[in-house]
């Protein structure tokens, strides 16, 4: 056995010990790249003047899909943010769902074009609909878990913010809920280190988000979000735990932020080049590709493959979106209240 | 028909949606075990357990997001405030989130849930367990604000809040808790959110209120009857939407409108009522729109004295009527 094959079973054996088939890791391989790849065009349209705005997250797609993965993608509920990009699309959302929102058309399943890009939400996949203030979400995760608990559904429900969002009262209020409670949710922190500008020390002086999880009686954990894998490890013990009536977990994935805070930013301002040079390394796509290439999954054919695949899907769904239909104007009018019919 | 206290009343609600849906909880402080400050949730717990009787975190946000997440799969929450002076922290969630949780969703979601809260002066209450919240909220499309005064009213209102697919902000005025009394009809009692009512027929003016001050108005206007002025009394119970017919038909009918809130004057509620009656009712007029409210100091203050100077009462009402009947 050479060095390289000996490398290449160790390192197999790690998704395998988790439980993930090879078509698993080839998969989550897939979303990564399939939400950088919608990541990367919806930035492209904006520069051309056809989309107004896009905030999205370059960096937090690998924690995304892992987190999501051990998940039950019809029974289980989601409450985003709006760099949720990738964890939609494992949920069930369509990257044409997607760019409808980002194109504010009519048939776009989060807002009927009401919404600025973003603010994700579909009835159909469990998806509750985002807004813009940020923490508002985390109490409503809560409430969804209540339910399901008295209603003994079986739910497990993930809400996801940013590190700049725990400083909000709302997601301590929701946490303690869900703490005295035990109720089956998971908490995600996204950490990129930035809200917009600020960084983390300006939000968090007790060294980590997930330590203020003791408070709350739950357990908190950190894990690398360029680690597709550890993430996916700690979100499934943390969703077997949800399942097991044994209540919540405060997922706080470190990642790396690869883009600017929306279209309308430009990190290089308050940003070192080394700084976003050494986040490129962080890059989860590039890291988990290379560990796919490294046990010999992602072969050359592969890669080029699901590029394919994800070029062809992200185009159709840009025509598609392009070519629906904008809102009636009057209907701007409608659903302020419950409509008969 | 029995007589029951306006606290009664709605308790009384509160346990036939409870027994008549599975689905309806309640969340708040002190709900359960003491069965709320002033009694309202009272028996509750003993008869339907801590899973749908919630006593609450002290914190008010999350009771109205909770209460959001709730609705949001399959249950019917009423989300209990124990004052309305501390709803505020609740302001983000209720008009950020409940309200506009429909509109942004191009009607994917809906948000059923009743915020209910104790408001207005009572006596002693002081700056902070005294507020009229009502402009705040009634501003806002998407959200009902209810604000029964009588016992039946509270009773059918609260059950048809709680049947409503949308959000409502149920204002209780803390003053009529134990002080108002009334027949109630008997059965599935339940009052439609939007009609304003006419509580008393009248010629010479209209008088709009709401809440408390609705029975310092009739005591007002039965004053003034003695001296030969006929007042019309509406009673505004649904804040929002605003039944704008019965408001402009009782001003065609009188002529003079006299518009009574206890909430500070400038901005208050009474401002988009005689806004309304300026634009659509100017030709029926044949004086101008007078509002008697509460003066712009930031709250009611403490001492008897002080809270006399602030407060509405009959007297200033038959006041501020015999003026207008005059012009």
């Amino acid at each position: 056995m050479g060095a390289m094959e000996a490398k290449a079973t160790t390192t197999a054996a790690r998704h395998r010990q988790l439980g993930l088939s090879d078509q698993d890791v080839l998969e989550m391989y897939y979303y990564i790249a399939l939400a950088r790849g919608l990541d990367e065009r919806m930035w492209a349209l904006q520069r051309a003047g056809k989309a107004m705005f896009v905030i999205s997250g370059p960096g937090h797609e690998g924690c995304q899909v892992a987190a999501m993965w051990p998940m039950d993608r019809a029974r289980d509920w989601f409450v985003p943010f709006y760099r949720s990009i990738a964890a939609c699309l494992v949920k069930g959302m369509t990257p044409t769902d997607i760019l409808l929102g980002l194109f504010a058309r009519a048939t776009d399943p989060s807002s009927g074009g009401r919404q600025m890009p973003g603010h994700y939400g579909h009835p159909r996949v469990k998806i509750l609909s985002t807004s813009s203030p940020v923490g508002t979400q985390y109490p409503h995760a809560v409430g969804i878990a209540y339910a399901a608990k008295l209603r003994q559904t079986g739910e497990v429900t993930m809400t996801a913010i940013g590190d700049g969002g725990t400083s909000q009262g709302d997601v301590h209020e929701a946490m303690n809920w869900a703490g005295i409670y035990r109720l089956p949710v998971l908490f995600v922190v996204e950490n990129n280190g930035y809200a917009i500008s600020v960084p983390l020390h300006k939000q968090v002086a007790g060294g980590s988000i997930a330590a203020r999880a003791a408070g709350y009686g739950f357990p908190g954990v950190v894990a690398d979000g360029s680690d597709v894998l550890e993430c996916y490890r700690v979100a499934k013990e943390a969703y077997n735990r949800a399942k097991r009536g044994e209540g919540p977990t405060l997922l706080e994935f470190t990642v790396p932020r690869l883009g600017s805070h929306s279209s309308d930013d430009q990190q290089e301002r308050y940003r070192t080049k080394d700084e976003i040079e050494a986040d490129r390394a962080r890059d989860p796509l590039r890291v988990f590709g290379a560990y796919l290439e490294g046990i010999g999954l992602l072969t050359a054919q592969r890669r080029a493959e699901i590029a394919a695949r994800v070029r062809r899907e992200i185009d159709e769904a840009t025509d598609a979106a392009e070519r629906a239909p904008d809102p009636e104007p009057a209907s701007a009018a409608r659903y302020v209240f419950f409509e008969e019919g | 028909m029995a007589e029951l206290r306006y606290i009664d009343a709605i308790n009384q609600a509160h346990h036939e949606e409870f027994a008549r849906d599975e689905r309806v909880v309640i969340l708040g402080e002190d709900v359960g075990r003491k069965g709320g400050v002033f009694g309202a949730t009272a028996g509750l717990l003993e008869k339907y357990g801590e899973g749908r009787v919630i006593d609450a975190p002290l914190a008010e946000s999350s009771i109205a997001g909770v209460a959001i997440g709730m609705a949001a799969n399959g249950l019917r929450p009423i989300a209990e405030f124990q004052f309305a002076d501390f709803i505020h922290p609740a302001f983000n969630q209720i008009v950020s989130e409940a309200a506009r949780l429909r509109y942004r969703s191009n009607n994917a979601f809906g948000c059923p849930v009743v915020f209910r809260a104790p408001w207005g002066g009572s006596h002693g209450t002081a700056l902070y367990h005294s507020q009229s919240i009502e402009a705040f909220y009634a501003h806002v499309p998407g959200l009902k604000v209810v604000a029964p005064s009588t016992p039946a009213d509270a009773k059918g209102l609260l059950k048809a809040a709680v049947r409503d697919p949308d959000p409502v902000l149920f204002l209780e005025h803390k003053r009529m808790y134990r002080l108002v009394k009334g027949e109630v009809p008997d059965g599935d009692h339940l009052v439609p959110i939007g009609p304003s009512v006419v509580r008393r027929p009248g010629r010479d003016l209209s008088l709009f209120a709401y809440g408390w001050m609705l029975h310092e108005a009739l005591q007002a206007a039965a004053t003034v009857s003695a001296e030969g002025i006929d007042v019309e009394v509406v009673d505004v119970r649904t804040l929002a939407p605003l039944d704008r017919e019965t408001v402009l038909r009782s001003v065609a009918k009188t002529n003079r409108a006299l518009i009574v809130y206890e909430d500070n004057r400038f901005g208050g509620y009474g401002a988009e009522l005689a806004a309304l009656i300026a634009e659509e009712a100017f030709y029926d007029l044949d004086a101008p729109v007078i509002r008697l409210a509460g003066p712009d100091v930031p709250g009611i203050p403490f001492a008897k004295p002080l809270e006399e100077w602030f407060s509405i009462d009959r007297t200033k009402i038959a006041e501020a009527i015999r003026r207008l009947a005059a012009l």
